[in-house]
């Protein structure tokens, strides 16, 4: 065990640390590290602020060098997490493209088509989102419909995706689609990349109980993309797909933990200033939060340690997405009892104006800090395969238990 | 960045963990809890000759090996998993650190190597009647100073202090309050004066004493009166030792749960097929695998001595004692009925957890020292 830097280790940290030191300024430090992958706020200001880093191949930092990265250690990617948190830099907009669909095309992608697409993330020109969810496929995936048939060398897409984050924002979209009409279940499904800019997407914005409209329904009618547009072999989509959501239940949360530990510092703060922090009520929940904040972190390293020395993903990354999301929403509910009454208003100074999906209203419905962490957390414990998903996972492929009889 | 057990500590981890499943089975647990001394003298000496497990941490200056927290951490956590019944915490977790921490070299060179050559058991003499762990619970008065200081009063809750050879006693120079006048005397096991009583205990693979002093003549360890710092380093080393011990009994229950959950059958299927077991099942993993995480790292924290450690140490033992708890509770429900019986060990690891998670303050004691120590 050891936690302390190398030189190698030192030396990049200092990069780091330097180029936020020059870059981090004016709107970029203004807007600061509030939000997260899947909100939308300070949006312009964000994807300046991610050209900036795709510019100087922050983005991209564990892409091989040939495709534009920095082949980064897993060392290397948590000092690079800690740095930029600490820095109080903006949240990120690439999760979807860098952090998911960047690895799956590492993993599965054919070397014209990562040259093709690793660019334009790294460039910022091109943002991804996941086409995975439908109405009747939520914690059943392999039940998708979305259908995809050959017509001469295109794709034609058709049927409706739902709770595509971002999508609206998105100019593709890697999309489970059953290119096999006859198949069910994991069989006969194609990982298509779809653009979104053409007459057969339609993204229509879900408005959430936030208010906002970070979620959408995607509907596809005869959309179309290129044969050539498909990640690994034509019905082996169910594969790259897990591989994805490997990548999502696996490392790309470790930087939210940074994020996290800076809301709960926030929270605690407000705490002091409004005197429960005395509450020895408060006092352990707040203590608690901390624990399991840090635990979070000792977590990740080992799961990324023992990635390293095996290769293999040890049972600590299976339970990371059911810790943090449980972790973060009950700290949201804990923010609303240090906000005390307050919590119970909108602060009319954000701005007037009619709520999103709404023609008119009395105020925008404009969530503080703490209220967005207290709702989006909500939505945490169901996206990406919800806890009740995750816990089957743990029980079954982890603990071997047997599976529910069918 | 490396958060991992190197090749050579996972030998030591093997070697400890064949050694506890020989020679502290089910059945010799059960024999010795139902002793009054608690422990296997024969064993003791093996496991000082054989494997060298007490000599571990003690600097090799004193006759130890000069290992760190790290390995002592994983010794541990083999004897939670065991349950092993041994002085072995007592007097490598409490009292040991506690000579390290406050004696002079010349003591130091004096007591350890007893302990080290397993000829010694050591107990650290702290809590009293009222069960306090902070400064403030300790009311007994030592009288004089060096090597003529006597001591009047009594000490309860003390762990294995009915067969320690020596006592290391925390008392308080007359008048003084809160953290000031703190100190550490040492007293013989055998000295005039003290009355011992092995006293009854909900956890019978735990023994603890209550100690009355009448007159005991006592030798100061280190300065008779700025122990609080050092007392207080020793009791956050000694919440990392028990946070690692308690992992180890925490895994071992769920291996139970899990075992019993693929066996047994009701409605015509292992009931580890139903989503309330198997849900209980992935919660278990996800606490332990947890307080693993919180345990080795607090361990390392021990190990370098860093500024971290009063901070690491709450945390590991706040979360540590919480899901060993539920996790021993947990191993009652998924067995059910056979789970509540005396001839099943769940209730061994149960009442272990929760004696241990009172053990140096509980989750919540812990929560608020952390709460201060964060500066909230």
């Amino acid at each position: 065990m050891d936690f302390i830097d190398s030189p190698t280790e030192a030396a990049f940290r200092t990069e780091i640390k330097d180029w936020l030191n020059e870059n981090l300024k004016g709107d970029f430090a203004e807007l600061g590290g509030r939000g997260g992958p899947a909100d939308e706020h300070g949006w312009d200001i964000r994807i300046e602020w991610e050209k900036l880093l795709g510019k100087d191949r922050w983005l991209g930092l564990t892409w091989p060098v040939e495709y534009g990265g920095r082949n980064a250690s897993f060392s290397e990617q948590i000092i690079f997490s800690e740095e930029y948190a600490l820095a109080n830099a903006p949240a990120r907009v690439s999760f979807f493209g860098e952090g998911l669909f960047a690895p799956t095309l590492l993993a599965y992608g054919t070397d014209e088509q990562k040259r093709r697409f690793l660019p334009k993330i790294q460039s910022v020109e091109e943002l991804w989102c996941q086409g995975y969810s439908e109405p009747d496929a939520g914690s059943d995936l392999a039940n998708v419909k979305t259908k995809g048939a050959l017509d001469g060398d295109q794709w034609v897409v058709n049927g409706q995706k739902v709770w595509t984050t971002l999508a609206h924002r998105a100019q593709w979209c890697f999309c489970i689609t059953r290119t096999d009409p006859d198949s069910q279940g994991h069989q006969g499904l194609s990982y298509l990349l779809i653009p979104m800019d053409q007459p057969g997407v339609e993204v229509r914005p879900l408005v959430q109980m936030t208010g906002t409209a970070e979620f959408n329904e995607v509907f596809f009618a005869d959309a179309r993309t290129d044969a050539t547009n498909v990640l690994g072999a034509v019905g082996d989509g169910w594969k790259v797909a897990m591989a994805t959501l490997g990548f999502e239940r696996g490392t790309a949360f470790l930087s939210q933990q940074l994020a996290f530990a800076r809301e709960l510092e926030e929270i605690i703060a407000l705490a002091q200033a409004n005197e429960v922090a005395a509450d020895p009520v408060i006092r352990q929940e707040l203590a608690d939060s901390y624990v399991g904040v840090q635990i979070m972190k000792y977590n990740g390293l080992r799961m990324l340690t023992s990635l390293v020395k095996s290769g293999v993903l040890g049972p600590e990354a299976s339970i990371g997405k059911l810790y943090w999301s449980n972790w973060h929403r009950t700290l949201g509910e804990r923010a609303m009892r240090v906000m005390g009454s307050a919590a119970t208003l909108i602060e009319p100074t954000k701005g007037d104006g009619p709520s999103i999906g709404q023609e008119s209203g009395p105020r925008a419905y404009d969530l503080n800090e703490l209220q967005r962490i207290f709702m989006f957390s909500r939505s945490e414990t169901i996206y990406a395969g919800s806890s009740e998903i995750q816990r089957n996972i743990i029980g079954e492929r982890v603990l071997g238990l047997p599976r529910e009889p069918k | 960045m490396n958060f991992a057990f190197t090749e050579e500590q996972d030998q030591l981890r093997d070697a400890v963990r064949r050694f506890m499943e020989t020679k502290s089975d089910e059945k010799e647990v059960r024999r010795l809890m139902e002793t009054a001394e608690g422990y296997d003298p024969e064993l003791w000496a093996q496991m000082a000759n054989e494997l060298g497990l007490q000599s571990l941490h003690i600097p090799e200056a004193y006759g130890g090996q000069g290992f760190t927290f790290i390995e002592l951490g994983i010794v541990l956590e083999e004897m939670g998993r065991a349950l092993l019944c041994s002085p072995y915490f007592s007097t490598v977790g409490l009292a040991t650190n506690a000579i390290l921490n406050a004696g002079t070299e010349e003591q130091k060179s004096a007591l350890l190597p007893g302990i080290a050559a397993g000829e010694t058991i050591a107990a650290l003499a702290f809590t009293e009647p009222n069960g306090r762990w902070d400064a403030s619970g300790i009311t007994m008065e030592a009288k004089g100073s060096g090597d003529a200081v006597t001591l009047d009063g009594t000490k309860m809750y003390v762990i294995d202090g009915h067969i320690a050879n020596t006592i290391v006693v925390v008392a308080r120079q007359a008048g003084s309050s809160g953290e000031d006048g703190i100190g550490f005397y040492v007293v013989d096991g055998d000295a005039a004066g003290l009355t011992r009583t092995a006293l009854t205990t909900m956890d019978q693979t735990r023994k603890q004493a209550k100690l009355e002093f009448a007159g005991v003549k006592a030798t100061s360890l280190g300065d008779s009166d700025t122990g609080w710092t050092a007392l207080s380093k020793t009791l956050d080393q000694a919440a990392v030792c028990l946070a690692n011990e308690m992992v180890g009994g925490a895994q071992k229950v769920l291996e139970m749960s899990v075992e019993y959950a693929k066996v047994r059958v009701q409605f015509g299927r292992p009931i580890g097929s139903f989503q309330a077991i198997k849900h209980k099942c992935a919660d278990m993993l996800l606490e332990v695998e947890s307080a693993k995480s919180a345990a080795y790292y607090a361990a390392w924290a021990a190990a370098e001595d860093n500024d971290e450690l009063p901070v690491v140490a709450s945390l590991a033992k706040a979360y540590c004692s919480d899901a060993y708890f539920h996790a021993t509770a947990e191993n009652i429900q998924i067995h059910g009925g056979i789970g509540f019986t005396w001839e099943h060990p769940a209730h061994l690891y149960f009442k272990r957890a929760k004696s241990s998670e009172i053990l140096l303050g509980d989750a919540t004691y812990h929560r608020e020292l952390l709460a201060q120590r964060i500066g909230i």
